[in-house]
């Protein structure tokens, strides 16, 4: 089992949910957060420019069984980029990690049945 | 056929007899208690746009609050200059091209009109103010039909034309002394307050902005629900204070009429948001609050042609009936699967034809005996129904042609339906470059 984080675009959401339903993987966990990487934007604020510190991103957390992986990180490599094929800087990035255990709170199911 | 002919006729009686008219020349004494109700009245319309602005920007989805409440406030700033430009002296000048429009010279930038009192002792610039917060109104009301989904250029230009061509010809029809729906049947087309000009051509318009535009990404499907439904409550408040001003306001004076459409609106509003609760108490075993607020609208939208003629069991009725039939409109656009997206077809295009034809078998007895008088012989409510259905039926025909007419045009220059990708990002960022609320989960 893993843990898929994708921090990505605000703007992107629509899409990649959108993608990620049709490839069936619905069961998600969406939030605001903001954060600092490569992206620097410019803002207008009264009339003057300004650089914030802290951009607004989406992340997204899907717990998936490993056979579903590739699937889910192919799906949002697609549809969160923009720009074609090129992409740009600040289409997010995501995060993989080994989930130790998944335990449905229901039933007190564990394991990959679980998720 | 025949009623046409019968108004022909009616119309050429006008001719040789002149109807009183509302203006009157200089000299006239200024009457303080009438002008300074107008003037609060004024005051209290305008606060109907940031309600609208509020009752909207709650129901759509936080990618889109900030472009919402901007369609309502951009109103003001587009159709005031419009107004005192042009609007008032289409909407009230004398009948030029046959009547389909007035125009009076001195009313262009309202420049001739710095001495003039009206006959009822209310300066014409308060007058013309008053005025000039509906022609605001309404446009902004379309709004709702096609909100998230629709560029901000192209929607300032579609309200100013909008307001050129659909509004002041239908103000000037129905509220202008020599307008011909003003003077239709016996005592005219009774259009207290608003119901076809502000309520039937803004829902009209609306359902087929609405129909052409297409519908939201993602709709039905994707359940899109309110970022804030707290706002719409408070904008749904403003709107009731508000119409105040719109319905007792519109009797241009300070006394018994004004009192009976105070009367009529408090009444019908209320009876319309517990009509609503009710039936949703009934039908899906919860009242809500959103339910609450377009019961209220319903009422008050029903009895905003009705205020001057309709007694307070009148009122009440209409508000009730108002609330069931925009219910039932509600429920046949989600089976039917258009995308009005805040049911301004559904509340004020329903409410306000239903008010404007039922109000016939709530009007008191004394405005039928003059009815009786002005015609000279019988004049029955069946009579008084023809004119109303033929006023409500003009509106409908004329509002909807002419949107379709500016829709079709203006999108062939500016594209009216957001892109894809604006869509998708919101119209506060895709428009506006702001956002609405800082850090809330996205909705």
């Amino acid at each position: 089992m893993k843990l898929i984080i994708a921090i990505i675009r605000e703007v992107q959401l629509d899409r990649v949910r959108e993608d990620l339903i049709k490839a069936e993987i619905t069961r998600i966990t969406v939030s605001r957060v903001s954060g600092h990487g490569q992206q620097r934007i410019e803002e207008m604020y009264r009339g003057q420019r300004i650089i914030p510190d802290l951009i607004p991103k989406i992340k997204i957390e899907i717990a998936v069984n490993d056979s579903f992986v590739d699937t889910t990180v192919d799906t949002i490599l697609k549809s969160a980029k923009t720009n074609g094929e090129e992409g740009r800087v600040g289409d997010g990035k995501i995060f993989i990690m080994p989930l130790e255990e998944c335990i449905r709170i229901r039933t007190g199911e564990r394991g990959g049945k679980a998720i | 056929m025949r009623p046409f002919r019968r108004v022909s006729l009616l119309v050429l009686l006008f001719l040789f007899f002149p109807v009183k008219s509302l203006f009157a020349s200089d000299g006239v004494p200024i009457d303080s208690g009438a002008t300074a109700w107008m003037l609060t009245s004024t005051a209290l319309v305008l606060l109907m746009i940031p309600g609208l602005a509020m009752f909207y920007g709650g129901l759509v989805r936080s990618k889109n609050v900030m472009g919402t409440i901007m369609h309502s406030f951009v109103a003001m700033g587009i159709i005031t200059v419009l107004w005192a430009t042009i609007g008032y002296s289409m909407s009230f000048g004398s009948n030029i091209l046959g009547g389909i429009i007035g125009w009076n010279k001195d009313y262009f930038l309202l420049k001739g009109i710095d001495t003039n009192v009206l006959a009822a002792g209310v300066p014409e610039y308060v007058f013309s103010m008053f005025q000039g917060k509906f022609a605001i109104i309404t446009p902004a009301l379309i709004a709702g039909a096609f909100a998230e989904r629709v560029s901000f250029k192209a929607y300032c230009f579609f309200i100013a034309l909008w307001s050129i061509l659909v509004y002041n010809p239908l103000c000037h029809w129905v509220w202008a002394s020599d307008g011909f729906l003003y003077n239709l049947g016996a005592r005219g087309a009774i259009d207290f307050a608003g119901g076809t000009v502000v309520h039937i051509s803004a829902g009209v318009s609306g359902l087929v902005a609405a129909l052409y535009l297409g519908s939201r990404r993602g709709f039905p499907y994707q359940v899109i629900r309110p970022n804030n439904l707290v706002i719409t409550m408070l904008g749904a408040g403003l709107l009731w204070v508000g119409w105040f001003g719109f319905n007792a306001g519109s009797s241009v004076s300070s006394g018994l009429s004004t009192a009976r459409a105070l009367t009529a609106t408090q009444l019908s509003a209320a009876t319309g948001a517990l009509s609503w609760v009710i039936i949703e108490g009934i039908r899906q075993g919860k009242a809500t609050a959103l339910g609450f607020a377009s019961g209220i609208l319903a009422g008050l939208v029903a009895v905003t042609p009705a205020a001057g003629v309709v007694r307070p069991y009148g009122a009440m009725i209409l508000g009730a009936l108002a609330s069931m039939v925009c219910y039932t409109g509600i429920q046949m656009k989600n089976k039917l699967g258009y995308d009005d997206s805040l049911d301004a077809f559904g509340i004020h295009g329903i409410g306000g034809i239903a008010g404007a034809i039922l109000l016939t078998f709530f009007i008191r007895p004394s405005w039928m005996a003059e009815a009786v008088n002005a015609s000279g012989g019988s004049w029955t409510i069946w009579n008084q129904l023809g004119v109303q259905a033929l006023a409500v039926s003009v509106s409908i025909v004329f509002a909807a042609v002419m949107t379709f007419l500016i829709i079709f045009c203006l999108d062939k220059v500016i594209k009216l339906k957001s892109t894809e990708k604006d869509e998708m990002a919101g119209l506060d960022r895709a428009y506006h470059g702001e956002r609405g609320y800082g850090m809330l989960n996205p909705s």
